[in-house]
């Protein structure tokens, strides 16, 4: 062990109670940390697991078609005119959705494909009527691109699937339209009505889609919508989720039709899920400044009292350097105790807090706090606390590297 | 650079001019003064409060700066050195005593006079426990080696400082009133300590002192008045 380590380990032992406050500052600051962002991106991570469980990670919708403008191309009174373009408009659904199909799988993060073709209809059950909005899916293509396979809460897909006049509701619809597995209702739409018994009830736990989607076998809302060809989007999945944005924006250039990707459609809650992380890493970063100033208080105070110390060890060879490192690592003896107890504490109190019953409905479906165990959590509380309290620490550490010996001795130390 | 003196002078200064205080309260403290001190020789600076002893002892420890004048540490012009080489150079060659022990009071009289060793690093760690065991028992402290600065009296924890002080070996030991916070008995211990093992060394010894029997019973007297030696 370094002589300067062995210093200040005997100097941290002699004020106990001011580097146990230091301490539990780093410790607190720490787990707060930890706690606060597995919460935080806990709920994030679910939101969006949610969302592409349901909606998948690119929709691709509406034929894009250049407008064209003809001016005159020598003045008002020109005979000749020229077309230029002046912008683009949207031609509603997908015409050719195999040949669309057929291009997407070239795309080397493209997993999945599933054609959706959708419309409104009245649902009219024996207790109540309600307007819904009919999905018509090829059911193992869809969940390829979704999660509805482990969203079905009561009835089982093999039902839908063998039969067609089966149909998957949302768990609110079904309890709003008091419907239950096997019981049959009627579905209205363009005129024609269609016969359905409920095959299975899904939950994504949006409300949104709980409430007012309904799906059927393709070829049953082909009938029941009259739309015998095209789709009205596809569903897409992805190897690499996180890269669905700038996919999005290179299938729309080679698709020539809109494309969406989650980040795009999903944009006001993920920024209201940022700003809550930004604001919940200024909180906790508050409690880590209060560590920093803490240990710049303890320090301080050692360098006031060991002023002597320091004149004595100056005097026996000891640099200024090996001075303020003593001090330095002081902080940093301190500081690594405290992250570790403090990664420890937050680990713990994150696994209590999930722990805790919170049922939540309206974007996503949960019965408990959800946390998000992340090793880049406690990377951020360690990095945060070891910035903060080392830069603190710097201070009083440069004071006692300054003092000079023989000003300590002579008594006129300042 | 070479003093150009004989082998045994330890410390040479010539010269030395020193200024304390800001502004208007500012004093000349230090006005000329010259000095040299052989190794195995006693020096005892003497003088009334104030004629600049402690400066002077403290410029020749490399723990202040001259305004002017020079300083040779065994031949070496130290006083225009950097703040590193005077720093090496304290730790190497000079060992201090001072009035009030500056015992690090975490640390047992062992680790004290380990100290100065761990910085230098010239021995191992057992090579160390042991030189600092022998200089213990020389010091008649052979036996509370493990005790803590705070459970060792006045006159014990001033002869830790002396066997630290020695611990590096240095060729001078520089003492500021090394007896002026102990009663007579213990007085003459740590004086005859001293003066006994730095003799043994052959190490030069500077002590300011306030007491005549102590000042009498050294190898030089250099009285000083008003900054300059009488």
């Amino acid at each position: 062990m370094s002589p300067n380590i062995r210093i200040a380990l005997r100097f941290l032992t002699a004020k106990k109670s001011s580097m146990m406050m230091s301490l539990s500052c780093i410790v607190l600051g720490v787990g707060l940390f930890i706690v606060t962002q597995a919460t935080t991106s806990g709920f994030k991570d679910y939101f969006i697991k949610t969302v592409l469980g349901t909606d998948g990670a690119v929709r691709i919708q509406d034929k894009m078609q250049s407008s064209m403008q003809s001016i005159a191309a020598g003045g008002n009174d020109s005979p000749f005119e020229i077309q230029v373009q002046n912008g683009q408009k949207y031609i509603e659904g997908i015409d050719y959705p195999g040949q669309l199909e057929t291009m997407l799988r070239t795309f080397p993060n493209v997993s999945a494909v599933s054609e959706v073709l959708h419309g409104q209809a009245t649902i009219r059950s024996s207790f109540k009527d309600d307007t819904i909005q009919v999905y018509g899916i090829h059911l193992d293509d869809h969940l390829r691109v979704s999660d509805l396979g482990t969203q079905i809460v009561e009835g089982s897909l093999l039902d839908f699937r063998t039969n067609p006049d089966r149909a998957l509701l949302g768990r609110e619809m079904a309890d709003r339209l008091q419907l239950k597995i096997g019981d049959t209702f009627q579905l209205e739409a363009a005129g024609m009505f269609h016969r359905y018994k409920v095959g299975a009830i899904y939950e994504t736990g949006v409300e949104d889609v709980d409430r007012v989607r309904l799906y059927l076998n393709m070829e049953e809302a082909r009938s029941l919508l009259k739309k015998p060809t095209g789709a009205s989007y596809l569903q897409v999945n992805l190897f690499d989720k996180n890269r669905a944005e700038a996919d999005a924006g290179w299938m729309a250039q080679v698709l020539q039709h809109s494309v969406a990707s989650w980040q795009y459609r999903e944009r006001t809650w993920l920024r209201v899920f940022r700003a809550l992380s930004v604001s919940t890493i200024i909180t906790v970063s508050i409690f880590t400044l209060i560590a920093a100033l803490a240990m710049f208080n303890t320090l301080a105070m050692i360098v006031m009292e060991k002023t002597k110390d320091i004149a004595i060890l100056r005097s026996m060879g000891y640099t200024r350097q090996d001075i303020s490192r003593i001090f330095l690592w002081q902080a940093a003896i301190v500081l690594a105790i405290g992250c570790a107890a403090g990664c420890l504490l937050g680990l713990g109190v994150t696994y209590a807090v999930e722990q805790l019953p919170l049922p939540i409905r309206g974007i996503f479906a949960t019965n408990h706090f959800i946390v998000n165990y992340s090793i880049w959590h406690y990377v951020g509380a360690v990095v945060t606390a070891v910035i903060m309290v080392m830069i603190a620490s710097l201070l009083p550490s440069r004071r006692a590297a300054r003092l000079e010996p023989g000003d300590i001795i002579r008594g006129t130390a300042q | 650079m070479k003093a150009g003196g004989p082998d045994d002078v330890a410390l040479r200064c010539a010269d030395l001019h020193r200024s304390l205080g800001q502004g208007a309260s500012r004093v000349h403290v230090l006005k000329g003064v010259s000095f040299e001190a052989r190794r195995g020789q006693v020096y005892a600076i003497v003088g009334p409060s104030g004629c600049g002893k402690s400066t002077l002892l403290y410029l020749l420890g490399l723990l202040d700066l001259p305004d002017r004048g020079e300083i040779w540490i065994d031949g070496r012009l130290m006083s225009n050195s950097q703040d590193a080489e005077r720093t090496a150079a304290r730790g190497e060659h000079i060992g201090f005593v001072f009035q009030f022990h500056f015992l690090m009071m975490e640390f047992t009289a062992l680790e004290n006079v380990m100290m100065p060793m761990r910085k230098l690093g010239r021995l191992s760690a057992d090579a160390m426990a042991e030189r600092a065991r022998q200089l213990l028992d020389a010091v008649g402290l052979g036996e509370k080696t493990h005790r803590f600065g705070t459970q060792l009296s006045g006159g014990e924890q001033q002869r830790v400082a002396i066997a630290r002080a020695l611990a590096n070996q240095p060729s001078i030991i520089l003492a500021d009133e090394p007896t002026g916070n102990l009663d007579v008995k213990n007085s003459a211990i740590v004086f005859d300590l001293l003066t006994r093992l730095a003799k043994e060394n052959g190490q030069a010894v500077v002590l300011v002192t306030h007491n005549p029997e102590i000042a009498q019973r050294c190898d030089f007297r250099k009285p000083m008045r008003d900054g300059v030696f009488v």
